[in-house]
């Protein structure tokens, strides 16, 4: 073969159109995907409710009246998803740097028990004293208690699961040697207890709303961190470390800073959860505290996709599937397991889900070559 | 000894959904000849192969394997036909022997494997091959032509017929990879096997290769014999343009001012390989520096110290005369910017978008250097389009996250980042690694430009050419040590080659 050919030269491809749809694309598949991902965890949960011979219609419908059929469930949804708000801040914002910190419990219990400790001296002077003093030690405590397990990765690189997760147990077994030993209200005979904080220090429901105090906080906390992550220089910083550390160390950016400062404010947010719950709920620190919520808190994150604005509704939806619980007990005679059930489908489905991006073409870009 | 194998395409065409990777391709290489398969990125040399290995199924035409018709559905059918092709990036396990790799990389491995009697097999198998390669040495402690030779030997195991060897030199020194495609060369003659090399160097093709087949944005440009085509002709098909893209101009001397000192630098050893034990560099102003060596020898380990990530046993980095740590107070404050290699995986953050990728520089930068604490989104989306004009990046969208971008615009991405403004001290690492043709002369003609306008920089890179073409002093490293130091002017090839390889 001595012959030579030489195709025509191919003309250059005109100037493209910008893609204008394609943000607006971007975020449609953020919310699709999560959706599908739930739709998909309720047909594997109806499946598991056919095998025990119930209705997954009755169920949905006994969902929706134990969760926002009523006043009653509404308020019962709201004081539920209050706790949930913060606790899952704890494990977005350090996810936002490529973290994962499942430790949120023990911020809560610790936040709370220091929130009572910090109350303590204090019950007789102004409740807004009190309630500064409350709000103050219990996310410091949750701040620190989180901290560490940031202090461990960036410091010693430690895995930041396992660490969050043993001190995580730790924490507990100090909640309890405190509310058991020492701090142990004699007066707490089969639930053992914290002095109280008084009644005239309780935090009572929102005026006009009437719905739990946490409720304000929460989602306050959910907008602050919100505009920390997207609008200013730290969140942009946090964002770059934890899309491709290599990429932030390049630019000489403090990573190590920056994990301290996102695990505190997720540990602060938690450790807030806890001083709230006692203040608006128990008055004393005591086991009530540890009630999973710091458990449910990472499966909002993961639902939310760290994003703090997309945890409200999450926080929402995961409090009403536990307030609906008790109906459910009642009504179906279901287990009290079945929610956690629920839950581990959805958890399942939405870390499946993460597979789906990018699979489809109509979210892609158009027009790269 | 097996027989070569010849394999034909005919009218190829395949696409990913509006996308047409390839349309009407047709390739015909003989049995026992060396065929160069060439193209930039993207014109769908890649593609082309991986549809005649069974990785993609091709939408239209057919191909024809040893005169007849071929159905090439999945790897394993390529397999059977003797097909096989050498990747770029090694596939051997480092930590295992040569025999082992062999015996492991075939189809029916025995579950308890004899070694007395494999060994003897591989012995008696080795005596038939034109190149030798120690049998029970660990892949791992193989120089980079020993492990190149290898991957080889290994296909030659597997009864190929026909190899297909992708960039097969971008990893070896210039007297590995003259021995190694020298050794190709007479493999295809001898009739043994067909070989496809796909390339960007010419060179290589004019001294190597027999015919050539060219292609440009999934089409033919143009095919023949190598003795009938220049390399004018060829570097006219790969990009359309009748002219080669001209060297970049040099224009000044360097200064007398030393911008970087890199003195008494050591790391600790890594993953069994030496650590830095660097006497001093030195990079002034108006000067480019070019690290040359073999992959592995210490040149990465320095890039990563100088861009802050990975910590100095010992030793003083100083820009301007003052410590640098690579902290981002320093690196604004002297104006150091730094382009890794694999910019995508070193210097983007995929996830995000092209706006904001392009601001990983200024985004906390206020107006004269101050600090900014909220981010200014209209200023960078600004910033952006500027960047996105100025150095021609094709983006569907400048909120498109930049994983989507091709290699070369994502390159173009970083060196808008990196280049903005004024830029005292530039570190370059392989800027050019997997870029094509004209990507890499517009890479290289940035940063002469950056060094005609007083840019001190440090080029680090694999490619002697680039080294050549671009730096006003050579230094070569080996084991993490500055083995050799010349000027760029008249230094021989050859010479640095034997610095490289550790023979001083």
């Amino acid at each position: 073969m001595s012959t030579t050919t030489l195709a025509p030269a191919v003309s250059n491809p005109p100037a493209r159109v910008a893609d204008v749809w394609y943000p607006l694309r971007r975020s449609a598949e953020a919310v699709l995907v999560p959706l599908a991902a739930l739709a998909g965890a309720v047909g594997l949960f109806s499946v598991f409710l056919l095998a025990l011979g119930q209705s997954p219609l009755d169920f949905l419908d006994l969902v929706w009246r134990g969760a926002f059929g009523s006043w009653f469930s509404v308020q019962n949804t709201v004081q539920r998803a209050s706790p949930l708000l913060l606790t899952a801040l704890c494990v977005a914002i350090p996810g936002q740097l490529g973290l994962v910190i499942i430790g949120g419990e023990a911020a809560i219990v610790l936040g709370g028990l220091a929130a009572t400790v910090a109350a303590l001296p204090l019950i007789h002077t102004a409740p807004v004293i009190v309630w500064a003093a409350m709000a103050i030690a219990g996310s410091a405590m949750g701040a620190f208690w989180i901290g560490l397990s940031g202090w461990l990765r960036a410091k010693l690189n430690v895995n930041e699961v396992i660490a969050s997760l043993v001190l995580s147990y730790i924490g507990l077994a100090l909640f309890n040697h405190f509310v058991e030993g020492v701090l142990r209200d004699p007066a707490s005979l089969n639930k053992p207890s914290t002095y109280g904080i008084g009644d005239q220090n309780m935090l009572d429901t929102v005026p006009w709303l009437d719905v739990h105090p946490g409720m304000p906080a929460g989602i306050a906390a959910c907008i602050v961190c919100w505009v920390l992550i997207y609008r200013t220089g730290f969140g942009f910083a946090s964002r770059v470390t934890g899309g491709n550390i290599r990429a932030a160390q390049l630019q000489g950016l403090p990573v190590t800073k920056l994990i301290l400062t996102a695990c505190a404010i997720g540990g602060g947010c938690a450790g807030l959860a806890g001083a709230i719950e006692v203040a608006a709920e128990y008055g004393r620190a005591n086991a009530s505290l540890n009630a999973g919520y710091g458990y449910t808190g990472i499966l909002i994150a993961f639902l939310a996709r760290f994003n703090p604005l997309a945890v409200m509704p999450m926080a929402i939806l995961l409090g009403g599937l536990g307030a609906a619980g008790g109906l459910l007990q009642r009504r179906m005679g279901l287990p009290d397991a079945t929610i956690q059930v629920l839950q581990g489908l959805i958890f399942v489905s939405i870390l499946a889900s993460d597979t789906l991006y990018g699979r489809f073409r109509w979210f892609q870009p158009r027009g790269t070559a | 000894m097996t027989t070569a194998i010849g394999v034909e395409a005919v009218g190829i065409g395949k696409h990913f959904g509006s996308f047409h990777a390839l349309s009407d391709v047709s390739l015909k290489v003989r049995p026992g000849s060396v065929h160069g398969l060439l193209g930039e990125n993207g014109a769908g040399k890649s593609t082309l192969v991986k549809c005649l290995l069974g990785y993609y199924r091709t939408d239209e035409g057919q191909f024809i394997v040893d005169g007849r018709e071929a159905s090439i559905e999945r790897p394993a059918d390529a397999d059977a036909l003797g097909l096989g092709m050498v990747y770029q990036h090694f596939t051997l396990v480092p930590s295992m022997t040569v025999a082992e790799n062999l015996v492991m990389s075939r189809q029916n491995v025995p579950n308890i494997v004899n070694w007395r009697s494999e060994i003897a097999g591989l012995k008696r198998f080795m005596e038939t091959m034109p190149f030798k390669v120690p049998l029970e040495v660990q892949v791992g402690s193989l120089a980079a032509g020993e492990r190149q030779k290898t991957e080889i030997v290994k296909q030659l195991y597997l009864q190929r017929r026909f190899l297909v060897l992708d960039e097969p030199t971008s990893v070896l020194t210039p007297p590995e990879a003259t021995e190694m495609l020298g050794l190709v060369r007479d493999l295809a003659h001898s009739g043994a096997l067909t070989i496809v090399i796909i390339t960007h160097k010419l060179k290589e093709v004019a001294a190597f290769v027999d015919e050539v087949t060219v292609l440009r944005r999934g089409r033919m440009a143009g095919s023949g014999s190598v003795r009938d085509l220049g390399p004018a002709d060829l570097t006219a098909m790969m990009i359309g343009e009748p002219h080669a893209p001209k060297n970049p101009e040099r224009q000044g001397i360097p200064s007398a001012e030393a911008r970087l000192v890199v003195s008494g630098l050591r790391t600790a050893p890594d993953a069994g390989r030496k650590g830095l034990s660097i006497g001093s560099i030195e990079v002034h102003a108006r000067e480019i520096v070019g690290i040359a060596g073999v992959s592995g020898n210490g040149q990465k380990d320095l890039v990563e110290v100088l861009g802050g990530q990975r910590p100095a046993e010992s030793g003083s980095v100083t820009v301007d005369g003052a410590p640098y740590r690579a902290s981002r107070t320093e690196s604004l404050a002297h104006d150091v910017r730094v382009l890794p290699e694999e910019p995508l995986r070193n210097g983007c953050v995929p996830s995000m978008t092209v706006v904001d990728n392009l601001n990983l520089r200024g985004f906390d930068v206020g107006p004269g250097k101050s600090h900014r604490s909220w981010l200014d989104r209209a200023g960078m989306a600004a910033r952006a389009r500027n960047m996105i004009a100025a150095y021609g990046i094709r983006t569907p969208s400048p909120s498109a996250p930049i994983g989507v971008l091709s290699g070369g615009n994502v390159q173009r991405c970083v060196l808008a980042r990196e280049l903005d403004g004024d830029v005292r001290l530039l570190i370059v690492a392989n800027p050019c690694f997997g870029l094509d043709v004209k990507a890499v002369a517009e890479t290289r003609t940035r940063i002469m430009a950056a060094r005609n306008a007083g840019t001190a920089v440090l080029l680090i890179s694999e490619d002697l050419d680039e080294i050549l073409e671009l730096a006003d002093r050579i230094v070569v490293m080996h084991e993490g040590q500055v083995v050799h130091e010349m000027p760029a002017k008249g230094a021989d090839p050859q010479e640095i080659g034997r610095h490289m390889l550790g023979q001083h």
